[in-house]
């Protein structure tokens, strides 16, 4: 094993798949001279040129519709959006081109493309540069949408997401790019629709997935203190989801908290309610608890951004209401 | 065009001298971590403000829209500093209360209409606020600011059509600092003079020296008065330099030192500062007065803005709806 940032995991992953295929190209705004925006792509324009490493103008809509034609004449393209805030501006093309071609099609055009960034929350950065969409990418049939929170699940699973012949919708964090973590010294995949359980527990089960689980993690140290012991299940990939992991989960402990950076209102916390309600109603012995980000959107001011953040006394708080206790 | 006098050129040398000082404060105080999030400074760009000035009509008849780098405009515009630095510590004397932050300072009442941070997704709302002014018959006219990165987005496109085919009362402004981020101008386009895409709509245009803010004015003036007269939107390349970095977390290896020092030589507030040595208006008592005042203004801002309040949590929901009593969906 080896110890790498976050943001090496991402390169690690891109570079070994685009040696093996000459297919894969990434683009986007400052990935290729500037290293990414968040150096995410640190080397890849010495190594792969400026053919396969293309700085884009700031053109959302533009290079993410080109990159999805190119898949129609064989091309295999990694798009960074500086955030997925910016994928916005193009949302268009992923929406009614990448996610659609294919079926439309009669299955001529396949898509295989992985458009990736950063999602949710990065410090006091206001309105518009704080919000997630995994659930509005998920909302959508055709494309697939994966959220790693570790160096070690990123490479393998956006490996994975790069192979993959479907779009793949590939969520990171600024605050997560210099995590560091263990990584194989070789390769490895990490199949998409896996979930993975992060720490085992019996009394309640937590499901969280991207940066926000580290709220869980804080959250079940202190509860182990106080004899309460909570297991940790990562989905890893929102769409589809694996389903099957936390249903398992829920009939051992009996209780379920969905902690998720997102608004409210039908979020994938409101898909995995209804899942579990749905599969395990006879197993739940208490109302299911979620946390969200604040019904609003994100405000600049540190208190309010406090108040609007879902964090770990919030979890502490939402499992021990499963648990009946103060 | 209103005449530049010698009370223009004082005017002018204590304005973005104050422009110049805020910003620079505003970096100190970021790296105390007192401001957060993304900053964006307009050191070197102040000769476009100073000139646009010049030419408009404050107090809410023509207005500015702009993108993140937009702490100085409202306060050329009338807006009280002491609200610019408070928002921007996220404080609940801000002119958005704490809500918007460094990229999104607004004020109705100045003419000020932000602050946006999707790069481009300012030029159709400009477009836009013409379009009410002309609906209104108001007189007004829309400056519309973007960067030369922004020039990349199709809004750009879109809107340059419809408001030439509408004649929409605005003035489009890019200022192309030569970087958007780390990516030169170069590097984003086929052709290097930017003000030529208006062409393709047949929209009035051109070059524009503006690290002078005469050279601002004059041409501001024309394009202000063909927007008055009906005639409508320009389209104006800036020609301009930021001598910061694109945000505070900018190592700068897109570009040499020299370059930055080219540039400071043509200084728009050295070149206003010359002609007011050159003609005399001006003793270096008062010059040094000037610099003085500028620095307990400054000053004043700052105590300002540590002093005041955080806003109540409940703020987080009183501003999303007009609806009084909205049910907010419970989050945790
Ligand atoms: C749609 C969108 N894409 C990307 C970004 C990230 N971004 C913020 S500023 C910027 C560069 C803009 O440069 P320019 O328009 O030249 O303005 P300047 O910063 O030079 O004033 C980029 C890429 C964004 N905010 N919005
Ligand atoms: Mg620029």
């Amino acid at each position: 094993m080896k110890t790498i940032q976050f943001r090496e995991a991402i390169c690690e992953a891109m570079s070994e798949e685009m040696r093996m295929d000459e297919s894969i190209y990434l683009i986007g705004e400052e990935v290729a001279e500037y290293n990414g925006a968040y150096k995410a792509s640190k080397g890849m324009l010495d190594e792969f040129g400026e053919k396969r490493v293309i700085d884009a103008p700031i053109a959302e809509l533009g290079f993410g519709g080109i990159a999805v034609g190119s898949t129609m004449t064989g091309n295999r393209p990694i798009v960074e959006y500086m955030t997925f805030n910016f994928a916005l501006v193009g949302i268009d093309q992923i929406i009614n081109n990448a996610a659609k071609i294919r079926q439309m099609s009669g299955g001529q055009f396949p898509c295989p493309i992985v458009f990736r960034g950063p999602t949710a929350s990065a410090g006091q950065l206001g309105a518009t540069h704080s919000q997630a969409f995994e659930n509005w990418f998920a909302n959508t049939p055709g494309l697939k949408v994966v959220v790693p929170s570790n160096p070690y699940d990123a490479k393998g699973l956006l490996k994975a997401a790069i192979r993959d012949n479907d779009p793949v919708i590939f969520m990171e964090s600024e605050q997560m790019y210099g995590d560091k973590g263990e990584v194989p010294e070789g390769e490895y995949i990490i199949p998409l629709g896996v979930a993975d359980i992060k720490r085992k527990g019996t009394d309640v089960t937590v499901v969280s997935f991207g940066k926000i689980i580290k709220e869980a993690y804080k959250a079940a140290e202190i509860l182990e203190k106080e004899g309460i012991s909570i297991e940790i299940i990562d989905l890893r990939t929102v769409r589809p989801m694996d389903t099957k992991a936390i249903i398992e989960s829920v009939k051992k402990t009996n209780r379920l908290v969905i902690l998720e950076e997102a608004w409210p209102f039908g979020s994938v916390a409101t898909e995995i309610a209804y899942r579990v309600q749905e599969q395990a109603f006879d197993y739940l012995d208490a109302p299911i608890q979620r946390i969200n980000t604040a019904d609003t959107p994100a405000a600049y001011s540190p208190v309010l951004m406090e108040e609007w953040l879902p964090n770990a006394q919030d979890v502490i708080e939402a499992v021990k209401a499963t648990l009946y206790v103060k | 065009m209103k005449e530049i006098t010698k009370e223009t050129y004082i005017n002018w040398y204590k304005d973005m001298l104050f422009w110049r000082k805020f910003e620079d404060k505003l970096a100190a105080v970021y790296i105390q971590q007192k401001v957060r999030g993304f900053l964006h400074l307009y050191n070197g760009q102040e000769a476009i403000l100073a000139g646009c000035l010049h030419v408009m009509e404050l107090g809410g008849k023509d207005k500015m829209i702009t993108a993140y780098r937009n702490h100085v405009q409202p306060i050329g515009m009338g807006v009280d500093p002491k609200r610019v630095m408070a928002e921007l510590y996220g404080k609940s004397t801000g002119t958005s209360h704490g809500m918007g932050g460094s990229m999104h300072i607004f004020s109705k009442e100045h003419g000020f209409y932000g602050g946006h941070g999707i790069v481009g997704g300012q030029i159709p709302l400009g477009a836009g606020m013409a379009f009410g002014d002309k609906y209104h018959n108001t007189g007004g006219v829309t400056i519309c600011c973007f960067g030369d990165g922004a020039a990349r987005q199709g809004s750009l496109h879109e809107t340059f059509n419809m408001a030439m085919l509408w004649k929409l009362p605005v003035v489009f402004i890019v200022e192309n600092n030569g970087y958007a981020m780390g990516t030169s101008v170069e590097r984003t386009a086929n052709h290097q003079d930017i003000w030529k895409l208006g062409l393709g709509y047949e929209m009035p245009c051109g070059p524009v020296d503006a690290m002078n803010p005469i050279k601002v004015a004059e041409a501001m003036d024309e394009a202000m008065e063909r927007a008055r007269r009906g005639d409508g939107p320009t389209f104006l390349e800036m020609k301009t330099y930021r001598y910061r970095g694109h945000s505070m977390s900018d190592a700068q290896h897109y570009r040499t030192k020299e370059e930055v020092e080219e540039y400071k030589k043509i200084d728009p507030i050295t070149q206003v500062l010359d002609i007011i040595k050159e003609e005399k208006y001006l003793t270096d008592e008062e010059i040094k007065q000037i610099d003085k005042d500028v620095k307990n203004k400054v000053a004043e801002c700052e105590k300002f803005a540590e002093e005041s309040p955080y806003p109540d949590k409940q703020q987080l929901y009183d501003m999303v709806y007009e609806q009084e009593n909205y049910p907010f969906v419970k989050h945790k």
